[in-house]
Order: structure tokens, then sequence, then C-alpha cells
């Protein structure tokens, strides 16, 4: 703007200013400037810990990554033992953990919330009471509080593992976690990974040819119920052809606890509970908030149209909430995420417990694995953004 | 233009407090080397301790701290002051409490902690002495008719988090080939609230650590440490590197209490004691000689401590033995003459 102005001036006036008085000169000027003050800082900080750091004997490089570990950590998504695990492998499976109940809890979360969020502006009195309730209770009670509670509440009413809860299906809970049979996949099961993904395939043209029908003639096909036939039905009928090629290792009790199957550990259900129920809170006063924003003509339009009032909810005021809902539902999923980092405190393995816990107390490299934890956070973030901003330039106003 | 002016006013404001604040750390940096002029200076000791372990370090309910670790602080506190409550005692969780002391916010960590290679090579600090020797042990509920560590395999453990705990129930399980599940908690406090809830089969930590946690469970009688000490634990004051005369002054403060104990000189009778005519006697309470002087201290140092504190066997009994309600014996404790490890030597 600034520019353009002076670019008018300069024709009104023939001689030019001088370079050192032009906007641009003065403004790269400045940006240079702070540019230098900023490297000057990050500089003199990096230099001043490192200088403090050698002057009191503590390491400032990253030599511990592939030493040994030596400790031992429950739940792990890839192998891990103290003698051949490194520091490094470590911080994979902390990270791993931390996806894991960050991933979980976000869709939890999200279908909570939305469910919450709709009942709360629901015309039946006591759903929409009890529904106020929840996000009331949640939302005012500090997170940590709230997950020491679900720790507890999960574990202590459980059995001990002789004790423990049979459920059918050789599914057993005690107060170790829920042990559940692992399918061991035989030979030829990959046929039916293969025939679910050409069912998926197929769903989508299946949905392409549906919407070219709507264009071209009045004909609709049930897409969704095709799409699940045929994600369910290929997928089963390869696996019969290849004679039903899955076998279930049972989890049977052996001395102390159930060995063998998948285990679910209770820190784990603890936290993603607490996480999920929490954060749901907050999503639901965000679709509650992006629902109210649709003007009401927009569901009185469609209830003239005669939509009755779910499918109005569902093809008219949903889509245009959404477009309100989506930024701080983004702010929501960051602060599930940074908030598993409180599972330090109920014992479930993450990050934060692994590596900004153990391993920096075992190698003392304090800076350097708070700067790898921090550094991850802010990925995970960055990630979780770019894609929900993707999201959002989708479901965004197409304005011509 | 202004806004973009006044942005960068911002910047170069928030510039000049940070650079500020970098050489002020710097030049607390420099001064690291004489923590002893920096406490006189503060007008305290900062004591990092345990965030409540009884007969260890322990608030009570008006927050005042007692404990073997405590007592440590409190002499050093007595030798500097003249008075054993000049102290800030900062609790601190496992986990935090080497970064605490290496960052310098403690200036003494009397926190049970183990004295390992590592941890004075690759950490930088150093170990001032051996306030208790201890070893680790488990805890297991009785109804288990468990009578042996060796019982334990495919147990789950409840373990510290950030403590040689940690690292030797892993080296125990996989020398024995035992299999067992860990699980870790940021606190002791957590870590024994999920082993009394269930979770786990045994607990974890040092021999003195499972007696005085067993206080805390909900029926004390319903569980047994297990015999097998798996590790050798010396706990001790720890100071960071760097200065030679901090060092000193802490490792000399508990070889005072423990001479004082096998000089027979006490809390009670420490007055009457400056006029014996024992040489070793004299020394030690600064009667006779300087031995304060190169430590930065007066030449009563001794006495001060000895008359505030007590000696260590007065500490010991206190805070773990007879006359606490852990009722912990001397055993490796007692002093070298009658057959423990605790020997320091000679004030001269």
């Amino acid at each position: 703007m600034t520019s353009a102005s002076s670019g008018d001036a300069s024709r009104i006036q023939p001689p030019r200013t001088p370079f050192w008085r032009a906007d641009w000169a003065r403004g790269s000027l400045w940006q240079a400037l702070l540019l230098a003050a900023f490297v000057w800082l990050m500089w003199s900080a990096i230099d001043n810990a490192s200088v403090n750091m050698r002057a009191r004997g503590v390491p400032t490089d990253f030599g511990f990554w592939n030493r040994p570990a030596g400790f031992d950590i429950n739940q792990t998504l890839v192998p891990f033992t103290s003698s051949g695990s490194t520091y490094g492998r470590a911080f994979v499976v902390g990270l791993l953990n931390t996806l894991l109940v960050a991933f979980f809890g976000v869709i939890i979360a999200t279908l909570l919330g939305f469910l919450i969020g709709v009942a709360r502006l629901s015309r039946n009195w006591i759903i929409a009471r009890l529904a106020t309730i929840y996000v009331e209770v949640i939302r005012n009670t500090p997170l940590l509080l709230q997950l020491l509670f679900w720790y507890n509440a999960v574990l202590k009413p459980l059995p001990n593992p002789r004790q423990s809860v049979s459920l059918p299906g050789s599914v057993y809970l005690n107060n170790r976690g829920l042990f559940v049979p692992e399918p061991i996949f035989g030979a030829g099961s990959d046929w039916t990974l293969w025939a679910l993904g050409l069912a998926i395939i197929a769903s989508y043209v299946v949905k392409l040819y549906a919407a070219r029908l709507r264009i071209v003639s009045t004909k609709r096909i049930p897409v969704g119920m095709i799409a699940l036939g045929l994600v369910i039905g290929l997928p089963a009928l390869s696996f019969l052809i290849a004679g039903a090629p899955l076998t279930w290792s049972a989890p049977e009790l052996r001395g102390f606890n159930f060995q063998g199957g998948v285990r679910i550990y209770p820190e784990f259900v603890a936290l993603l509970l607490g996480l999920s129920l929490y954060t749901a809170a907050f999503i639901a006063e965000i679709v509650r908030a992006g629902v109210l924003s649709v003007s009401h003509g927009q569901s009185e339009a469609a209830s003239a149209l005669g939509l009755p009032r779910g499918r109005s909810l569902r093809l008219v005021v949903i889509p245009q909430a959404m477009r309100v809902i989506i930024p701080p539902l983004t702010n929501q999923y960051l602060n599930l995420t940074k908030n598993s980092s409180l599972a330090v405190f109920i014992g479930y393995p993450d990050l934060v417990q692994v590596f900004a816990g153990t391993v920096l107390n075992q190698t003392g490299a304090a800076v350097q694995v708070i700067s790898i934890t921090m550094a991850v956070y802010l990925v995970i973030s960055l990630v979780t953004s770019a894609g929900m901003n993707l999201y959002n330039r989708r479901m965004a106003l197409a304005e011509r | 233009m202004k806004v973009r002016a006044s942005s960068l006013g911002f910047a170069l404001a928030a510039a000049t407090t940070l650079g500020f604040m970098d050489l002020a750390a710097a030049q607390s940096g420099d001064k690291t080397s004489r923590t002893l002029e920096q406490v006189r200076a503060r007008g305290f000791l900062s004591c990092g301790t345990n965030t409540g372990l009884a007969g260890f370090a322990l608030p009570d309910d008006k927050g005042s701290w007692s404990g073997l670790d405590v007592d440590l602080c409190r002499a050093v506190s007595s030798a500097i002051f003249n008075d054993p409550n000049k102290i800030k005692f900062v609790p601190l969780t496992a986990k935090d409490r080497f970064t605490a002391l290496q960052s310098g916010e403690i200036d003494v960590l009397s926190r049970n902690g183990t004295w390992t290679q590592s941890r004075e090579a690759d950490l930088g600090l150093l170990w001032a002495g051996v306030n208790y020797y201890d070893g680790q042990g488990f805890m297991v509920r009785k109804k288990l008719n468990v009578s042996s560590a060796m019982e334990l395999s495919g147990a789950s453990v409840c373990v510290q988090q950030g403590t040689t705990t940690e690292l030797n129930l892993a080296d125990y399980f996989r020398s024995k080939n035992m299999k067992y599940e860990v699980v870790a908690f940021a606190t002791a406090n957590e870590a024994i609230k999920a082993y009394d809830s269930g979770r786990c089969d045994s607990y974890t930590t040092d021999q003195s650590g499972l007696y005085s946690e067993r206080v805390k469970l909900m029926n004390a009688d319903e569980h047994l440490v297990l015999p097998e000490v798996i590790s050798k634990e010396p706990l001790g004051p720890a100071v960071r590197q760097g200065d030679d005369q901090w060092f000193n002054l802490v490792k000399w403060s508990h070889f005072v209490m423990v001479n004082a104990e096998e000089l027979g000189v006490t809390k009670a009778n420490a007055d009457e004691r400056l006029k014996s005519t024992n040489p070793e006697i004299r020394r030690l309470l600064g009667v006779e000689g300087d031995f304060g002087k190169a430590l930065g201290l007066t030449a009563d140092w001794g006495f001060r401590i000895v008359k505030h504190v007590g000696n260590y066997g007065e500490s010991f009994n206190r805070n773990l033995g007879e006359g606490s309600p852990l009722k912990i014996k001397r055993g490796q404790n007692a002093l070298w003459n009658k057959g423990g490890l605790q020997y320091a030597p000679p004030v001269r």
C-alpha cells in the first residue's frame, strides 16, 4: 500500500527520493537488524549454555544416543530389551507410545465431543441437561486429578490375575490389564489384505459413479451400503477361499500373570480415558458454538424442504458449522497430544516418561534431551496443524 | 511502517532483557567455584532432599524437616552459620535431582542418592561420602507365598524411575534369566500406591526405603521384605565438581559426625568435652589447632556440628534406629570398630 502511494508521488514530483529514505530500504534495514539481533540472541544463549555446561562437567554432545539403555519398559510397540537396546531405541519406544495414545485419544475425543455437543442442543430436556453437567464437571476440574482418578478407578475394582474376570472368547480382565487372544496369520492371509485394498478402491469407484449418475439422471444408488458390503464381503470371501489361515494364541495364566495374547495395559486405558473424556468436553463446546453459528434460517429452510431434523443437522447444519469448528478443534488435538505427557504420573511409558525422565536422569544430558523432546512435540503439533489446515481449506466456502 | 517499528522495539527490548539475563547466568556460572561464599551471601544453604522418605527426609506437620539426610544438611549449616536451621530444603524427585544440582539450584544433594561411577564421571558430580550403606531389596504381599526373589519370575514390579534401582532390577532379572514387567513411576509415592492397589506383585527400592515405605501401606503387616539384597547402594551427599573447598566442607561435616561418635562426643556432652584432655577430641572440637580455616570456617566448626546436630550414631538412632518407628539395625552402618563400615579419617 505504501509503496503504491509513493510510486504515485514520484510520478508527480520528478526528483526521486534517495534510496536511504525509500520505504523498501528502511524496511530491509530494520528486518536485517532484527534478524541480526535474533541470531545474536540465539547464539549467545547456546554459547552461554555450552560454556556453563562444560565448566560444570556436564556432557554437551549426543554420544549417549547409541549407548545401551540398561533399563526396561513394559509397553513397547517395537522390541526393546534392557541389554541390547540403546537410549535412541528408548526414544523411539517413548515416541511411538505417545503417538499411539494421541491417535486413539483424538478419535475418541472427536466422536464423543460431537455427540455431546449435539446432545447439549437436544430438544430433550434430560439429554441436554446431562450433556451440560458432563461438560461443566469435566471442564472445571484439573486433568491431572482426572487421570489419577481414572487410573485408580480402573485399577481398584479389578481382581488380581488369579481371580481374573473371564470373558467369552478367552478374554481375561484383571488389574494387570486386558488380555485378548492374539491373531496369528498363516500362509495365504495376505490375500485377505489384498482383497481389502481392492474393496476400498472399488468402493471409491462406486462413489464416483454414483456422483456421475446423480448429475446425468435422477437415479440414486445406496453408496454406503454397497461400500460396506464390499469392504466386509470381499476380504471375508478371500479369507474363506484361502482356507481360513488364522489361528489365535490365547493368553493363559502362568505364574504371576497371563502370558501370550495381546495385552492392553491399565496405564494406557486410564490415560486414554482421561485424555479423551477431558478433551471431549472442550470439543463439545466447540461443536455447540459451531452449530449455533449457522443461521437459523438454514435449518428452517431444511425443514421447509421436508428434511427430518436428523438429516437437516447432518446435511445442512454440520457442514456449515465445520468452518467454525475446525480451527479451534485443531487446538484441542494439539492440547490432547501435549497433555499426554502427564502420563508420567500414572506410569505410562510415553516420550516424557521414558526419554525426558529415565534417559535424562541416567545420561545427565538435560539440555540435549529436553531440546529433542521439545522439537518432537513441535513437529507433532506442526504436522497436526498442517493436516487440519488442509482439511479446513477443503471445507471452507469456495469463493469465486 | 509504524507497526513494524513498534514490534521491532519490543523485540529489541526482549533481546536486551534476555541478553542481560544471559550475562547474569554467566556470572553466576563463574562464581560456582565459590559455593561457600554464595551460601554466606545468601544467608542460607540450599539443600536438595527427598520429597518424603521416613528416616531420611520427611517434613512434619509444622514443615520442619528431619531425617538422616536432613541432619547432614543441618551439620553443614551449623558449621557455616552456627545454626542448624539456615537451610532451604528443596524436595526433589529421583529423576530431577541431578539436574537441580548440575544447574546450581541447590548447593548439596543429600537425597539418599547412590554413589556410582557414571554419576561422577558423566554427570559432573562428586560424592562426599557415604552416610548410609544400603542394598536393593523386594517387598511382596505375604499371601503370594513367595519367600525368595528367585521366585519372582513373571512378576510385575513397581519402581521409581530415574534410579539405580530401575537399572539393578533389569540386571537382576536378566542375569537370572527371569521374565518380569516393570511399571515405572515418577515418584516413589505413586509407585508405592500402585503396588498397594495391586497393580504390581512386588515393589523394589533400597531396603531402608522398603522399611520406611511399608509404613505408608494400608495394611503394613500383610507385606514382607524378601531376604535378597541384589545390589550395593552406597548412599550419600553429592556436590558439583569444580569446587574442592566446598566438596571438602561437606565431606568433613559427615566425617566430624562419625568421628564424634567414635570419640564418644554427643550433643549432650559436647560442652563438657571441650575441657577434655584427649588431643583427638580437642582437635575435633577446635580447642586445639585451627582445622576450620582451610575449609573457610571457624576453628570450632566441629563443635558446632556436634552441638547442634549430634554425632552420627545419635542421628542414626533418632531417625532410623531404636529411637524411631523404623527400628532399623545399624548393620553395615555401625562404626568400623564395631563391625560396620562407617569409618572416618582423623582430624589432624
